[in-house]
């Protein structure tokens, strides 16, 4: 089967700062692919290089079997227009640490946003699919609310609504809970594991052990740009090989 | 989700115990306070008695408020001042997005655009395009204008270039801090979304940065209201201060007329204010959880409600 997401020796710097010193990894369609790490370790990073937030420096990633960002012709690479790369993002949703929700619109103003200015859909149809939406992460009765009048966890529920009403083929989650009071989490917890039963293939950078070892499919162990240790969170969650892993797990576990 | 400030303790509250004595104490005596009002007050009736007793003629005011030529100067106050804000809106927009763009050509012509016209008075500006037949005596714009420049330029014209150009750089370092104010997670996350930069710009950015955009861009507008009395001197242009100077001249009543005018300028100010009042209103919501109430509310919930006394607003 062909992977969702490849990367292939992937690098990325700020300057002179190495962030990604030459990712491989391979995302299967279906699967739930978490990645944690300390904090600079670099996972963010390449989450955002994925739908192209960020160039990536060397290196090949692919979604789909299509190269982010750059269009192959014989052994050039072309940079894609603006809007070439706007079109890709369409079927690449994307969940952030800090919701970003559009803080002028409503709820559901904020779920039927794309489809309408993007896909050109009629208001009657986002309106029906984004209120589908706002039930399933429970929070029909808010669609009318702005986020201000929101907490974080349902904020961060419409966000995944928001995500989602693009139809995307891949779901990419920034420390989704994060920014969240303990007691939040578990509902944005909840929406993200009935997304991960219904099939969607979703990469997820987290701090959530517990999550990564019940619904993840496979983990990576990210440390200062490269992957460490990565396979069967049950292995390396319980069992991990590496010091490196050993000393990170120790600390957040 | 409006936070209820009803106050109901907790169910297992003790009983109230006897009433504890209230505090009975000497206020400290503000004696500065009263020195510093008795102070103001006769300053101010020094002032007021001032006016009384000087030569004007008060009737004069009223007598020529709704003049005919009073009233046509106004209107042309107001066309002048609504236009050239328009204009140096529009204009505004684009070259704070031009300044902004990675373009460095687009960004620099953007940047000498508001040194020059930021540099120099108005008052400098308006004379020149006045008389730009001078050294440009005829305008050709190809196939679509050709004429004679000083056809071109009247009075109007070179009123609405003049104080419209000079608002188009003084706008776009306003339109450039609100679109900066606007957090970058907001495009990044209307990119992930699949919106293409100049839909991002529309429906998500500006609409946040006006929040940050209204308050000054009022001022400017008050401020383009008295800035049009420039325009008399320097282009001709027959608005509220000459209409009215005008009068005064023919009628030797001169600083009651500029009396008149003053009171039409804060009329229109104020006006003005209660619009702006209105804007920042709408271009609040969702930013605050609560909106600030209308006069009107204030008004109705005062009425409703006597006993009930909160601070708080209508929902957004």
């Amino acid at each position: 089967m062909n992977a969702m997401v490849k990367a292939e020796g992937v690098h990325k710097s700020y300057g002179a700062v190495q962030v990604l010193k030459g990712i491989d990894l391979e995302v299967a369609p279906r699967e739930v692919f978490c990645l944690i790490g300390p904090s600079g370790s670099g996972k963010s990073t390449f989450l955002r290089c994925i739908n192209h937030l960020e160039k990536v420096n060397a290196g090949r990633l692919y979604v789909d079997g299509e190269l982010v960002g750059y269009r192959q012709k014989g052994d050039r690479l072309y940079e894609l227009k603006d809007s070439e790369v706007a079109r890709n993002r369409r079927d690449i949703g994307m969940v952030f640490q800090r919701f970003n929700l559009f803080p002028h619109m409503t709820a559901l103003a904020n779920v039927m946003e794309a489809p309408i200015q993007v896909k050109g859909e009629t208001k009657a149809v986002a309106r029906e699919r984004a209120m589908k939406l706002l039930d399933r992460v429970g929070l029909a009765d808010k669609a009318g609310n702005y986020p201000s009048q929101l907490s974080g966890g349902q904020q961060q529920r419409v966000a995944i609504a928001r995500a989602l009403a693009m139809e995307p083929k891949l779901m990419l989650f920034d420390e989704p809970t994060s920014a969240l009071d303990p007691e939040l989490v578990g509902d944005v917890l909840d929406v993200m594991r009935g997304l991960a039963e219904d099939g969607m293939t979703m990469i997820v950078v987290t701090h959530e052990m517990g999550f990564a070892r019940e619904v993840g499919d496979s983990v990576v162990f990210m440390d200062q740009g490269v992957v460490v240790e990565s396979g069967n969170p049950r292995d390396v969650l319980t069992n991990p090989q590496h010091d490196r892993t050993k000393a990170f797990l120790s600390k957040v576990l | 989700m409006t936070a209820s400030l009803k106050k109901s303790g907790p169910a297992d509250t003790p009983p109230p115990g006897p009433e504890p004595e209230a505090i009975k104490a000497i206020p400290v005596r503000h004696y500065g306070r009263w020195v510093a009002a008795v102070v103001v007050l006769a300053l101010l009736g020094l002032l007021v008695n001032a006016f009384a007793t000087a030569k004007i003629n008060y009737h004069a005011i009223p007598d020529f408020m709704f003049d005919s030529n009073v009233l046509t100067g106004l209107g042309k106050t107001v066309l002048i001042s609504v236009l050239a804000m328009a204009l140096g809106l529009v204009l505004g927009v684009v070259l704070a997005v031009m300044r902004l763009s990675k373009n460095p050509v687009t960004s620099a012509v953007s940047w000498v655009y508001i040194w020059f016209f930021r540099g120099t008075p108005v008052y400098v500006q308006l004379l020149l395009w006045f008389n730009l037949a001078l050294i440009f005596p005829y305008i050709n714009l190809g196939p679509i204008y050709r004429d004679e420049m000083s056809d071109f330029m009247t009075p109007f014209m070179a009123a609405l270039l003049g104080l419209g150009l000079n608002e188009a750089a003084y706008m776009s370092e306003i339109v450039r801090s609100g679109i900066q104010s606007v957090d970058e997670g907001q495009t990044e996350a209307a990119h992930a979304l699949g919106m293409s930069q100049g839909r991002t710009l529309r429906r998500i950015v500006l609409p946040q940065a006006m929040r940050v955009i209204v308050p000054p861009t009022g001022n400017e507008f008050i401020n383009m209201l008295k800035t049009s009395s420039l325009a008399a001197a320097a282009c001709q242009y027959l608005e509220l201060l000459r209409s009215t100077s005008d009068i005064g001249q023919s009628t030797g009543a001169t600083v009651e007329m500029l009396f008149l005018a003053a009171t039409w300028y804060l009329i229109l100010t104020s006006i003005f204010s209660i619009g702006q009042f209105y804007l920042e209103r709408h271009y609040a919501r969702g930013s605050l959880r609560s909106l600030p109430l209308t006069p009107w509310q204030k008004i109705k919930a005062n009425l409703t409600s006597f006993s009930n006394r909160q601070s708080g607003g209508v929902r957004a």
